[in-house]
């Protein structure tokens, strides 16, 4: 019959077809929900799991938990405690002697030695392995030579990091920088095992490290699980069996999956759901502040912008923005309104002042009217806030923080959004000096000190000074803190520096941004640490 | 109709050359995408440059395509940016995706043929204008709205379904996720099969069937029905490539892992090597879902030849 042949042929085109597809099934079998477990909505972390390549919160979840480093930051008051470190000695804040605890394994048996900070460091810092945060290593001495600006590495590893004994090694930096052990809780800091070196792809698959947590399974892009170290050496046990981190195609549903019972915690409540967020939770909703600021910056490499009359123009409009009403309404009090240029997890000693910009951050809406009048205007007749478009839910606030500079100047026109598509195209502009007016910049801290909310933001040509604002006073007060060795003095002259950065409103601070999370009725004592990532460790399973 | 065949898979190579070229070039105009890695800081310029060269950013974009194509006949479809090669990604995506396409396939096939010949064969009875409603109706309500709305009310209010599925879904937790993606085409289905059933009802053979004397059952599934499937047959047909590439909005409201939530990140994160490898497999779906509904043809109406 006619038919039939043709349906042999038909049959044989969908053979192809799936062949072509390559049809496969499979995956591992999911747990049960053994005794203990928490299940965490997680993201998938942008960059390869290694402590010195991870700069976002998704893959720092991982690393907080697989990893301990010489210093942690106290979960609740963010202050950097001696962990792995036995003590960190120097006498002229340039040359360190650094001493680690006996007693100390990664999971896998292997000790944790002086070689096994040192050779991560070198890992981190050296040009060839392209991780994200080398220039953590920037101030250790030798660094130009494994990261040169250009052209390849001279050098295979620092010159400045010597194992001197088992246990102990130096370091030797190529400036004074008194807070240097300070920084060394964060994750690129991390010690690595043989193991990273000897099977670079297993141990990616599979990270091993010295924390309170074991990886049992990593099935990437969707799930990982870790379960509790049993023979963790340290005194920051887990209080439960393990973490299941599932990976969500959007945060919505993963409050939905908690209001159904299916997770126990969620570290990103979708702003839409802010609203409901109170009767569904109740008090198992967490909005605690994290070490994050969000900034308008200007552009001062623009001639425009860059006039002595601008600043009157740039406190003005700092001015104009009610910053009071934009994170009631749209941020419904998950953000803070800033008033000053730090966080207000660094603590009164750490180095957060509240009310230090004064007047300046406070909304006024004839002050600020005059004032900008006084300074000539806005450049160019209207100014252009620019943001990216894709993430985020920039366009409201900018919106909003545009109404509020149009009505205190009475002109409908006198500000306006300028959407970028794509974040990675908004960073090229504002690399590239492209832009025109002030734009959206925010700040997640590195580690909780005052210097790392001034020095990499404003200092003349530093790593993020996007703004391109050069000040020498502000510059020389930097220089003097970071030699400074009494912290309380340091602490003092980095606020006389942000003093300066107020005094020439070299940007406008917005609000501080607070980390949110829902948790379900299964589990308990629940925090948030200062870089808004759930204190894993501590949590209780009912 | 062998050589048909052959002719016809061949024809797919300048298609596929094309599409990725396109593609290829359409991801390119977006931008250097490192600068996106970094989160709000700069990169280093020497961490940027030294990507740049892992990822052969840094050379011609007529170079880069020759060295993606060329790795491609090898079959490595590259690395994403997090160090997941992108052949492994598909490994997962396409097996859940392809799940999910079943099922909403079946859903169109079943449900809406159905549909379409009950309603078909009663023109102006009220059952008839209750389905047309309906069908309105669907067509009306956006994928997310009905989405969100079962989700909500089956898996939060009823707790009958899991809100959402897990990383292996398998599918007894792709049926709900499957209608959604299959409502608005199971409707066009139903409308298809009734305008295609009611004009083939008046014709001769139909009328010759019931002069004969034969049951009313073979008369619809053996004459009416099948001379009437071939318009059902080539919307369903395209559907399965629309299917695929477009349950983006599905996958991300149920929480599937498939080919739609991989391209969104491939597109944010703007990984060219991503976004091509999934579109260039995508399209040689499409294609062949073409030719078989153009062989189906034949097999539907015999007056229909290939040589």
């Amino acid at each position: 019959m006619r038919g039939a042949t043709h349906a042999k042929w038909t049959a044989c085109a969908v053979v192809v077809a799936l062949a072509a597809t390559a049809c496969g099934g499979g995956g591992d079998s999911g747990s049960g929900g053994s005794d203990g477990v928490v299940s965490s909505s997680w993201g998938d972390p942008q960059n390869p799991l290694e402590p010195a390549n991870t700069n976002e919160v998704q893959g720092g979840k991982v690393l907080d938990m697989v990893f301990r480093g010489l210093k942690r930051y106290d979960p609740k008051t963010g202050e950097a405690k001696d962990m792995l470190a036995e003590k960190i000695e120097t006498t002229d804040s340039t040359n360190f002697t650094i001493t680690v605890k006996p007693g100390w394994t990664f999971s896998n048996g292997e000790k944790v030695t002086a070689k096994s900070f040192v050779d991560a460091w070198n890992y981190g810092a050296l040009l060839k392995n392209s991780q994200k945060n080398a220039y953590f290593f920037e101030y250790i001495d030798g660094y130009d030579k494994v990261h040169p600006v250009s052209g390849t590495a001279s050098e295979p590893s620092l010159s400045g990091l010597k194992v001197t004994g088992d246990l102990t090694f130096t370091v030797k930096l190529n400036q004074k920088f008194s807070t240097f052990p300070d920084t060394l809780g964060y994750a690129a800091y991390a010690p690595l095992p043989k193991a990273f070196f000897d099977d670079h792809a297993a141990w990616l698959a599979k990270p091993i490290g010295n924390g309170p947590y074991t990886i049992d399974s990593y099935t990437k892009g969707s799930k990982m699980s870790l379960r509790k170290w049993a023979d963790y050496p340290g005194d920051d046990k887990a209080q439960n069996g393990g973490v299941d981190l599932k990976v969500y195609t959007d945060n919505n549903t993963a409050y939905t999956d908690l209001i159904a019972g299916n997770l126990d915690l969620v570290d990103d409540v979708p702003a839409s759901q802010l609203k409901n967020v109170k009767s569904d939770l109740g008090d198992r909703y967490l909005n605690t502040p994290a070490g994050i600021i969000q900034t308008l910056a200007f552009p001062f490499y623009d001639s425009d912008w860059n006039t002595a009359g601008a600043v009157k123009v740039r406190k003005g409009l700092s001015m104009a923005i009610n910053r009071e009403q934009i994170t009631d309404t749209i941020f419904q009090k998950t953000r803070t309104p800033a008033t000053d240029w730090t966080s207000p997890v660094l603590g009164a000693d750490g180095g957060f002042k509240e009310g230090l910009c004064g007047d300046g951050c406070t909304y006024n809406a004839a002050e600020a009217k005059k004032l900008i009048t006084e300074g000539g205007g806005i450049p160019g007749g209207q100014l252009k806030i620019g943001y990216n478009a894709d993430t985020g839910s920039h366009k409201e606030w900018v919106d909003a923080v545009c109404n509020s500079i149009n009505n205190a100047l009475g002109n409908d026109k006198a500000c306006v959004g300028d959407p970028t598509g794509t974040f990675a195209d908004f960073r090229n502009k504002i690399g590239q000096n492209k832009m025109t007016g002030p734009f959206r910049a925010g700040w997640q801290m590195d580690y909780p000190l005052i210097q790392n909310f001034l020095q990499p933001l404003y200092y003349t040509n530093a790593s993020s000074n996007d703004g391109k604002w050069s000040n020498a006073e502000f510059d020389k007060l930097v220089d003097q803190a970071n030699a400074e060795t009494d912290k309380a003095k340091a602490v003092s002259l980095f606020q006389q520096a942000e003093g300066v950065l107020r005094d020439q409103m070299g940007a406008i601070p917005l609000w501080y941004q607070n980390g949110s999370a829902g948790y379900s009725t299964k589990v308990s004592n629940v925090t948030l640490n200062p870089f808004s990532v759930p204190v894993y460790n501590e949590i209780k399973v009912n | 109709m062998g050589r048909y065949v052959i002719r016809r898979l061949l024809q797919m190579i300048p298609v596929f050359f094309g599409a990725t070229l396109l593609i290829f070039l359409m991801v390119n105009v977006m931008g250097d995408p490192i600068a996106g890695l970094c989160g709000d800081k700069a990169c280093d310029p020497a961490t940027a440059a030294q990507l740049s060269k892992e990822y052969g950013l840094d050379k011609p974009v007529w170079q880069q395509y020759l060295t993606y194509m060329g790795n491609v006949f090898t079959g490595d479809f590259g690395t994403a940016f997090n160090g997941q090669k992108v052949t492994e990604l598909m490994a997962s995506a396409f097996p859940v995706t392809i799940r999910l396409t079943i099922v909403a396939i079946v859903f169109e096939v079943v449900i809406g043929i159905s549909l379409g010949v009950v309603t078909g064969l009663r023109r102006g009875r009220p059952i008839d204008t209750l389905v047309l409603i309906l069908t309105l109706v669907v067509i009306a309500i956006p994928t997310f709205v009905t989405g969100l709305m079962l989700q909500l009310v089956l898996g939060v209010q009823w707790k009958i379904i899991s809100p959402s599925v897990s990383s292996e879904a398998p599918f007894n937790e792709l049926i709900i996720p499957g209608l959604v993606l299959a409502s608005v085409s199971l409707a066009y289905v139903t409308r298809l099969t009734r305008t295609s059933i009611a004009e083939n009802a008046r014709a001769d053979y139909v009328r010759t069937a019931v002069a004969k004397g034969l049951p009313r059952f073979r008369i619809i599934t053996r004459h009416l029905l099948r001379n009437s499937l071939i318009p059902v047959v080539t919307f369903i047909g395209t559907d399965i490539g629309a299917l695929m590439g477009g349950a983006i909005v599905t996958e991300r409201i149920f929480n599937i892992h498939g080919v739609g939530f991989q391209l969104y990140q491939g597109i944010l994160r703007q990984s060219t090597q991503t976004v091509v490898g999934f579109v260039t497999i995508l399209v040689l779906v499409f294609l062949l879902a073409n030719l078989i509904v153009d062989l189906l043809y034949a097999v539907l109406d015999p007056r229909i030849r290939y040589a």
